[in-house]
Order: structure tokens, then sequence, then C-alpha cells
């Protein structure tokens, strides 16, 4: 068979790979399942629950009743409502804040990888001190500063957390750059913004890909980690971390105000990672082992 | 060898000015005059010129930005971190009360981690895709995905409260320290039975491993004096760069059983703007981090002797 005479092979491949990745591995299609859920909660939430902020105090800390299937809070509101509306927060800032390490990431490591030398030299300087230093304290200490709220948050996660892509962006370019398809297309006289665009880009993107899976998880419990702390979504915004932490007053009579927002954590981010997981073995790349 | 000490040293410095300043400037951009922010929110209403002014004469706040930093840079290095603002005490005293209660958390966490992760780890890689295998790795996945606040709190309403005998909050004593510890220790075991697992993977596959195999060799010894030893290098790395993690961590799991360590005082200066406080913890954070990080790469080379730090550096 000759591979040369069908030019459209190669890009008909990496379609299916994702595909055929999701197919063949069934964790991943477990957490691409869980995903799918959770988002049609999320987006279907209003016509499923009432108002999450609506309660009466002589209606407080009810436990799990038909009324109200997974319980109430102190102030009498329901938790199952607050639990769906936070389902909203938490999938809008996970996307939000990977999408934008993604992007910056990108345009870092491929003007890294493209330039070399000082900018490069610069760059991966930054990145190193990045991906050294511990992320969540120094989100913290920005977040803290810029005052406590889920854009700050959102923020400081941004912030501390494009030093990957940036890194695995810029070794795949540096990868591409030695093809000999690159060298081609620069005798055959295609500009360099259509060079970028039309090799470096799609070579780019596999990896990229993964690693956005695989930091979603880590992205959920890192924004739900600094709300617990105080430092995010404020009341009486039903964020899943906050209302762990409203409900650590009451381990002892109501339990389930810890345990549910606990769970619902939980299940999102364990829906990620299988998800990566089985990406990341199927498309077998492992942007998390490049090279320093 | 000097060479490298010496590179690394520049590195090192480098990245604890950076750290230093990062967290200096941030105080700048923060919208509002800081001095007049930490008055309103301590007195309840708006301060006075003249108490802004004092406060201002009082912390060195009237300087301009670069003398300022390079104050506080040039106290820093011979130890003086200022005086917190609230506390009226110095900022060194406050860390030095904090810091072991985080140490210990950190230390324990991590034996706890290794005692669970390096025979699930071994296990998981010797007997592959076997049941013991899945369920490792299961466990492992779930010790990823579960936020360690709920962890805490889930530890202390099926084990703590029904035992009514094992302290929820504070520090002081080994009782102390098992929540916590366990906490934290558990997350940290994922990560590294998870690395461990595919780097003894890995080795296993290398020539030398089969060379010992096929010289007759009892598996056990393969697996353990071959093939370990060279898996153990990304996990020492892991080991040291899960420092990160422990930090990171113990600011949550301090939080949830309210353990006076480096995490509360951190979180407590941030909501509070104690700025002097913030940029001290900052600091002997990067610190700490630096010198794991060095003493990561020396015992790679006791590892394997075939790593040349002069080339990698």
């Amino acid at each position: 068979m000759n591979t040369l005479s069908d030019p459209g092979r190669f890009e008909s491949i990496r379609r299916s790979n994702l595909l055929t990745a999701l197919r063949n591995n069934p964790a991943s299609l477990a957490g691409g399942i869980v995903i799918a859920l959770v988002t049609l909660v999320a987006i279907a939430g209003p016509v499923l629950v009432g108002d999450p902020n609506a309660g009466a105090l002589s209606n407080r800390l009810q436990p799990p009743s038909m009324a109200h299937p997974l319980g109430t809070d102190p102030l009498g509101r329901d938790v199952l409502s607050r639990l769906v509306y936070g389902a909203r927060i938490t999938l809008a800032m996970a996307v939000s804040i990977t999408l934008i390490r993604l992007i910056i990431g990108f345009v870092v490591g491929l003007l890294a990888g493209l330039f070399g030398g000082l900018v490069d030299e610069v760059l991966m300087r930054v990145v190193d001190f990045l991906l050294a230093f511990p992320g969540i304290v120094l989100a913290l200490v920005i977040a803290g500063i810029l005052g406590p709220s889920l854009r700050n948050v959102l923020l400081a996660l941004v912030v501390v957390g494009w030093g990957s892509y940036a890194r695995v962006v810029r070794s795949s370019v540096l990868s591409v750059r030695e093809e000999p398809f690159v060298d081609a297309a620069k005798l055959a006289g295609v500009s360099r913004i259509r060079l970028v665009w039309t090799h470096f880009v799609p070579n780019v993107a596999g990896p990229v890909v993964v690693l956005s899976t695989l930091d979603l998880g880590g992205v959920v419990l890192a924004a739900a980690g600094l709300s617990f702390l105080g430092l995010g979504a404020q009341p009486p915004t039903p964020e899943w971390g906050t209302m762990v932490a409203d409900g650590s007053d009451y381990l002892r009579s109501a339990p389930w105000l810890v345990n549910v927002p606990g769970v619902a954590i939980a299940v999102v981010v364990l829906g990620f990672n299988l998800l990566g997981d089985g990406l990341r073995d199927s498309l077998d790349t492992d942007p998390t082992r490049v090279n320093r | 060898m000097c060479w490298y000490l010496l590179k690394r040293v520049v590195s090192s410095a480098v990245v604890l000015g950076s750290v230093s300043l990062a967290t200096y400037a941030l105080v700048l951009i923060t919208p509002g005059d800081p001095a007049e922010t930490i008055l309103r929110e301590r007195l309840n209403s708006q301060p006075s010129d003249q108490e802004v002014s004092q406060f201002r004469a009082e912390h060195g706040l009237e300087e301009p930005f670069h003398v300022q930093y390079a104050n506080w840079l040039g106290n820093a290095v011979s130890g003086d971190l200022g005086q917190s603002y609230f506390h009226g005490r110095a900022v060194r005293e406050l860390i030095a009360a904090h810091l072991p209660a985080t140490i210990e958390l950190a230390v324990a966490a991590m034996i706890v981690a290794l005692v669970i992760s390096v025979p699930a780890g071994i296990v998981s890689a010797v007997y592959r895709q076997t049941s013991l295998d899945y369920i490792s790795q299961a466990g492992a996945l779930f010790g990823v995905s579960v936020p360690n606040f709920w962890f805490g709190y889930l530890l202390i309403i099926l084990v703590a409260l029904p035992l009514n005998a094992i302290p929820t909050s504070g520090a002081g004593s080994a009782a102390h320290l098992v929540l916590p510890a366990v906490t934290l220790g558990t997350g940290l075991a994922a990560v590294i039975t998870r690395l461990l697992r595919a780097s003894l993977l890995e080795t296993l596959e290398e020539p030398y491993v089969r060379t010992a195999r096929s010289k007759g060799l009892y598996e056990r010894v393969v697996v353990y004096r071959h093939a370990l030893r060279s898996a153990l290098i990304p996990v020492v790395t892991v080991i040291g760069l899960q420092f990160a993690y422990v930090l990171n961590g113990a600011v949550i799991v301090e939080a949830v059983f309210n353990r006076p360590g480096l995490g509360t005082l951190l979180v407590d200066a941030v909501f509070a703007r104690d700025y002097p406080v913030v940029q001290g913890v900052v600091l002997v954070t990067a610190v700490l981090f630096v010198v794991t990080n060095f003493l990561v790469d020396l015992s790679y080379r006791y590892l394997d002797p075939r790593i040349d730090l002069e080339a990698s550096a």
C-alpha cells in the first residue's frame, strides 16, 4: 500500500485516534461518561432543582429525606440544589483555568521553541521557577493579596500553572523543527506564519490535549482547596470547597454537609483523571515525562 | 564538582531573589494603599492621615519601592525578616514557632506515604496485570482524586469521633500527628505508587536485567538488587519534588486540623494582610525548596554513578 498516494491518511489517523482511544479504553470511557453526566447536570441544573439560596431557619440541619434528598444546611438551604449549582462553578472554573493556562503556555512554548537563544533562555527560567515552586502556596498568596473572590482564584491558578504547557509545547516544537517536512515547506517558500499554523500547531496539539485533560483534575482540586481556605467563592455562592468548609462545624450532627460536596469533588476529579490517563495510554504520549 | 556547586549556588540565589522580589512586588500591585487598607481593617473605620503616616513611618513604608526592597533583602540575608504588623513579634520568631509543626507533619506524612507506596509500587510492577496490580492502581487513582480537605474530615467522622481518643485539632503530641499525617500521606502515597510502578516496569525491560535473569539469578535478586535501585532514581526525584506537594498539602491539612504550622501562619497572615509575615513565610518556603532540590540532585549521583552532574548542570 502506497501511503504517499493518500494525503488524507495522516489527518484521518489523528482524528480517529482520539475516538478509538476512548472506545478501546474502558477506564477513559468511564471517565468520559462521568464528566458528560456532570456537565449535563450542570447545564440542566435550574430545571432539576430549586433555588440554591432559598431556605428557612426552621428547616435547618435536616437529615436526608424525600423533600431534601441530601439534607439541609445550617441556614435551612437544600444541599442538593447547592450541589447542582456548585457543579456549574466547578466545571466553569476548571475549564476556563485550564484553557487560559493552555493558551499562555502554547504561545510561550511556541515562542521559546521557534526563536531559541535569549528568548528561550529567559522564558524557560521563568517556567523552571513556576514548576519548582509549590503552586498552592504561591496561588494562595496571589489570591489572598488581591482579595478573596473566584476571579482572583482563577487569576492566581492561571499564573502559577501555565509552565508545564510551555515546556511540553517547546519540546514538541524543537522535535518538529528537525523534521524533513519543515525543510521541505521552507524550500517550497511557505511563509513563516503559515508554516507555524500548518506544521507546528497540529503536531504539538496531541500532547497538549493529553496534558490539559490530566491537568483538569488537579485544577478542580486546587480551586476547591483555595475556596475551602476562604479565598474563593464568598457566601452565599454554592461552591463545593466552601460547602465543605461551612459544613466542618457540624461533623457530628450533620456529616452529610462535608460528605456530599466532598464526594462530588472526588467524583469529578476521578472522572478527569480516568479520561486523562486513558488518553495518555492510548495516544502513547506522556507529556508529563518530557525531558527537562 | 566545584563548578557544578558554584552553578547551583548562583541559580539558587537567582530563584530566591526572584521569589522575594515577586512577593514584594505583589503588595505594590494591590489595589489601594497597603497602610490604609491594613489600618482600615484593623480599626474598622477610615484611619486618619496621621495614623496612616505613623504606620508608614513605623514600618518603613514611606521609602521608594527599591529602597524598601533592598533594606528588606539586606536584613533577610542576615536573618532579620522584619516585624509582624499584628503580632508585635519578629517574623523570624513567628516562623521559628510554627515551623516545627509543619516539619513534623511533612516527615510523618512522607513516612506514611513510603510505607504504603513502596510495597504497593513493587507488587504492582512485579505482578503486573494481575488483580493485585489492579487493586493497587485503583487505590492510587482514588488517592490522587480525593480532595485532602474532605478526606481529613472523613477520617474525623469515621475514626476520631467513634473512638473518641484521637485529638482532631491542635498539635504537640504524637496523637495529634496521626490524622494529619495519614490525610497528607495517603495522597502522597498514591503519586509515588504510580511513579514507582511505571519506573520499575521500564527498568525490568532493560538489557542488564535480562542479562541478570539469563545468568539464572533468582527473580527476587533481579528485582531487588538489579532493577529496584535504578527504578528508585525517578522516585527519589519525585519524593524531593513532592516536597512541594507536602507544603501545598500542609496548608490545607493544617487548616482542617487547626494545626499551628507554617501553612496556618501563612493563611492567617494573608487574610490579615500581614505582609512581612507573608513575605517571610514565602522566602522560607523557597529556601526549604531550593535546599531539597539540591539534596535530590546529589542523591542521584549516589544512586546511579552513571549520572554526570557536571553535564546535566
